[in-house]
């Protein structure tokens, strides 16, 4: 390191003494600030920005709205939410008028062999169809722009007539959590298409009784 | 025997690396960091596997805490001359009869959400102290009597035209609180909401495809 030679001039115009002084600069303070600072900024910094999932609800119909699709009856998955993050699913539509034809609720959770497993059974060939899609993708042997690859699985999505349609309802007792994770096993899933309605009151009956 | 003498070492360690590093590590935070936004209750969202991410702009969100308080925020524009904070405010001051001084305006203007009966707007822009600030956040009022929150997102609407609808809601908020939101929203004729969720990862492959 450099040394500066500092004159410093005597008082009797005797001897001159030449004083070293270090150019060492005490850096601890320095150190100390910067470290306080690297923290606030560490604390305080948003890294991950929000992701955020976005869903479209069915419009608000009026009940003399007579040009409601009609739902095939074998392609309805009802997925209905209650409490304890419990999921109970049948097939079908619970119509009160018509008792011997009932469908039972059947039990199952959140978890990978719950009710994935039976989404991705019921919803096979549209999953594969889109899995080998997005693999060929991966590996490079089509190339295509984003936006061209999600209209493309948006079109595969359209044209799905074998897939269940999925009602997902949630009685007073569900959790927002639930909700989110269901529609969340949807995108997993690959389902084209499913909705957030209100359950009837059939079916609020019907989980009172289901299993526990 | 001679004596060994240890040689004398310098306690002053060279610091310069050191500073040199903690000098680059500042300036990256400094440069990359972009603040979280003061929240008006800690809210815990739940994950997703959804990688949209939420937008900066043009977005108002409610948040939804644990016990079903309910807040809401709204963003300035992307442009700095639009002012939405401030119009919005002047906009429900018009409809709920209130008056606010310009700079109570121009300190709304810079502060986050809210979450309070609009008769207790004022006091919270003039509150000095976080704490007083804090107590007022006792959620926006839903009664269909008076249905403040649906005021604030009709007003938004109008404000800014490309407004989007997020939600911002705690894993273990209760459903019906949510759908209260919900069906509110859509009686305004939002039908297209963002669910803000934290990223997590989970994918099924064709391999993991049951038999």
């Amino acid at each position: 390191m450099g040394e500066i030679i500092v004159e410093e001039k005597g008082k009797k115009g005797g001897k001159r003494k030449a004083k070293k002084h270090s150019t060492r600069i005490d850096m601890t303070p320095m150190v100390d600030l910067m470290c306080l600072l690297i923290t606030f900024f560490m604390l305080t910094t948003a890294f991950s920005k929000p992701k955020v999932m976005v869903i479209t609800m069915p419009e608000k119909d009026t009940p003399e709205d007579k040009n409601r699709p009609e739902i095939p009856k074998n392609r309805t998955l009802n997925i209905l939410l209650t409490e304890g993050h419990k999921v109970y699913y049948y097939i079908g539509i619970a119509d009160p008028k018509k008792p011997a034809e009932m469908p039972q609720l059947i039990k199952t959770d959140f978890s990978k062999d719950g009710i994935r497993k039976f989404l991705l059974i019921k919803n096979k060939d549209l999953f594969t169809k889109i899995a080998e899609y997005r693999d060929k993708r991966v590996t490079g042997k089509t190339v295509v722009a984003d936006t061209t690859a999600d209209s493309a699985i948006k079109k595969m999505k359209k044209e799905d007539q074998k897939g269940p349609i999925v009602l997902i309802k949630a009685n007073e007792k569900a959790k927002y959590k639930d909700m989110v994770d269901i529609i969340d096993e949807m995108a997993i899933c690959n389902i084209a298409s499913y909705a957030v309605v209100d359950p009837s009151p059939v079916e609020l009956e019907m989980l009172k009784t289901a299993p526990k | 025997m001679p004596k060994i003498k240890a040689p004398a070492r310098s306690p002053h360690i060279d610091m310069t690396p050191m500073v040199d590093l903690f000098s680059l590590l500042l300036t990256f935070f400094m440069l990359t960091t972009s603040f979280r936004p003061q929240e008006a209750a800690p809210i815990e969202t739940p994950s997703s596997v959804s990688e949209k991410q939420a937008p900066d702009n043009d977005i108002m969100t409610i948040y939804i805490a644990k016990d079903g308080k309910v807040f809401f925020n709204i963003d300035n524009g992307k442009d700095t001359s639009t002012h939405f904070r401030v119009k919005l405010l002047e906009k429900m001051a018009e409809q709920y009869k209130l008056t606010f001084t310009k700079k109570e305006l121009d300190k709304f203007s810079k502060m986050a959400g809210f979450g309070m009966p609009i008769k207790n707007l004022k006091a919270w822009i003039d509150a000095s102290e976080p704490k007083v600030r804090d107590k007022l956040q006792e959620g926006i009022p839903m009664d269909s009597t008076d249905n403040q929150l649906a005021w604030w997102v009709r007003m938004a609407r109008l404000t800014n035209l490309s407004a989007e609808v997020a939600i911002k809601g705690d894993a273990e908020t209760d459903y019906t609180s949510v759908k209260k939101i919900m069906d509110l929203l859509q009686e305004n004729k939002v039908n297209k909401f963002n669910l803000v969720t934290n990223l997590q990862k989970d994918e099924v492959s064709l391999k993991d495809l049951p038999k």
